[in-house]
């Protein structure tokens, strides 16, 4: 049983990667068998695939204020000129794609919830065909990310209404970040890395969702956190550190969370929401203006 | 820091398979109110729900209204249906209102279901915890911490002796031992509730608890 970072990559290195030490420790907690396992996480997969090629489509939220945006991306990378590289932003169309379809209560796969469930799987499905990962790979990626994630879960949270954004989007990107270190062949402490530079970016980041829709500003900061993911794992790659311990890192953000005023977590009462344009939306949403 | 594990699956963290827009406010809500139908064990007549801190203030924007109410009517969060379950209450009859409250509590996310049937009242009070996850922090004024990540057994059972016994009975024969035992009741008599949450998977044990004379429903999860 691993509880921390530092313990997870010390007992990976008796499995062939972190995804397998995941697998066993859920085998241990569960009494299922490997296979069951890792069919249930395949049926994830399935989700969160086709989550990206709806969105990608071009789909319109529940109350009609987003959408559209990943079918613009689209659009725009098949032009062909682009600043960023293209794998970047496929990352952020995909991201989009599935925080589109979350917004019109379409099928997702939370990871680690539904308001961030863009950043784990726009990633994967970005990088995939270009790192040739085969399917039982792709499976791997998102038991890595879950085994960061749980430590994350338990030491920090992943709920927007008590630690903020950070908490979702923060964990969505450094999950990510992990099992795309893991994915490019990089080692469990690099992963370990990509997740501690990428937390010490999203601190004190709130949740501040415009008259409480999951739809602005979420959608797109799960693009953004996607390609701060490929960053973070580049840099992780190359061999850059954080100074300050993965494990640490993790602790300021529960704590950090808990300091973070109700107004900033997920009450709608403050940030975004409460811009003249949000307070707008907000009554025009729901025929009535805020407190 | 010593910090409660309150994670303890992968599937946890990556999960559940959801209908948007909102894992704690939308897939968490629907899961409280089905885990509150299956320990009711019957539809209710009326459902009162009243919700606490960001529950109360983003219920609308998130489906959490919608969501508690599948829930309830016995849809899982990945139920295409959960969008349309205010109307789906209203075709069967059911009378359902909702009440944000101002009061601060130990979660934000908080739900306090009262559901009716005839003479009986069943009140909980759900949690959404992050990622869909929740706990039951409450069943009818009785404080507990239901995890919802160990398998668990609900019964709704007639209040008459023997009926703990008979249940630890089942559980003890094959092995399986019971973590934690909550049982309350309406009043005495009448219908009673007993939770076991026990170390090991065993969901053939239902059918073996659903025998016992006087035990109305029984439900599992894990």
């Amino acid at each position: 049983m691993f509880h921390t970072v530092a313990e997870l990559v010390t007992q990976a290195a008796a499995y062939p990667n972190v995804a397998e030490l995941m697998v066993a420790q859920e085998m241990a907690n569960t009494g299922r068998t490997r296979e069951q396992i890792r069919d249930l996480m395949g049926r994830n997969l399935d989700v969160m695939v086709a989550a990206v090629h709806q969105g990608i489509q071009g789909v319109t939220s529940v109350t009609g204020l987003t959408g559209g945006d990943a079918k613009r991306l689209d659009a725009y990378l098949a032009a062909g000129d682009t600043l960023c590289d293209p794998t970047v932003l496929e990352a952020v169309r995909n991201a989009v794609a599935v925080n589109e379809v979350n917004a019109k209560m379409g099928l997702i796969c939370a990871t680690p919830t539904a308001g961030s469930a863009g950043v784990l799987a726009g990633t994967l499905v970005a990088v995939r065909e270009r790192l040739g990962l085969t399917r039982e790979q792709q499976v791997d990626y998102l038991f890595t990310a879950g085994a960061f994630g749980l430590v994350i879960a338990n030491h920090a949270g992943i709920a927007g209404a008590e630690g903020g954004c950070q908490a979702e989007v923060g964990s969505a990107s450094a999950m990510a970040a992990a099992a795309l270190v893991a994915a490019k062949g990089g080692t469990p402490d690099q992963s370990a890395q990509a997740v501690a530079i990428t937390i010490a970016n999203m601190l004190g980041l709130i949740c501040d969702p415009v008259a409480g829709l999951v739809e602005i500003p979420c959608i797109k900061r799960n693009a953004l956190g996607a390609s701060q993911a490929l960053v973070s794992a580049d840099m992780a790659l190359a061999g850059v550190r954080s100074v300050i311990p993965p494990d640490e890192v993790i602790d300021t953000m529960g704590r950090v969370g808990r300091q973070l005023p109700a107004m900033f977590r997920e009450t709608a009462e403050g940030g975004l929401a409460q811009s003249p344009t949000g307070r707008k939306l907000m009554a025009q949403v729901f025929g009535e203006p805020t407190e | 820091m010593a910090e409660e594990v309150r994670f303890h699956s992968v599937f946890d963290i990556i999960g559940p398979v959801m209908v948007g827009p909102s894992s704690s406010h939308t897939a968490g809500a629907a899961r409280i109110g089905k885990v509150v139908r299956s320990i009711f064990g019957e539809e209710p007549e009326t459902v009162t729900i009243h919700l606490y801190e960001s529950f109360a203030k983003t219920y609308r924007g998130h489906g959490t209204d919608v969501a508690l109410v599948a829930g309830l009517l016995g849809m899982s969060p990945a139920d295409p249906q959960l969008p349309d379950s205010l109307k789906i209450a209203y075709d069967r009859g059911i009378k359902v209102a909702f009440v944000p409250e101002s009061t601060q509590v130990d979660h934000p996310n908080t739900a306090k279901i009262v559901l009716t049937k005839g003479d009986r009242t069943l009140t909980v009070t759900g949690v959404s915890i992050g990622g869909g996850n929740i706990q039951i922090s409450e069943i009818n004024g009785l404080k507990i911490s239901l995890q919802m990540g160990t398998p668990t057994f609900i019964t709704v059972h007639r209040d008459v002796p023997g009926m703990i016994a008979k249940a630890t009975d089942i559980m003890a024969a094959a092995h399986v031992n019971i973590g934690t035992m909550t049982v309350t009741r309406t009043a005495k008599g009448e219908k009673a509730i007993m939770i076991l949450e026990v170390d090991e998977r065993h969901p053939e044990l239902k059918a073996q608890l659903q025998a016992i004379p006087d035990v109305e429903s029984v439900t599992y999860f894990d």
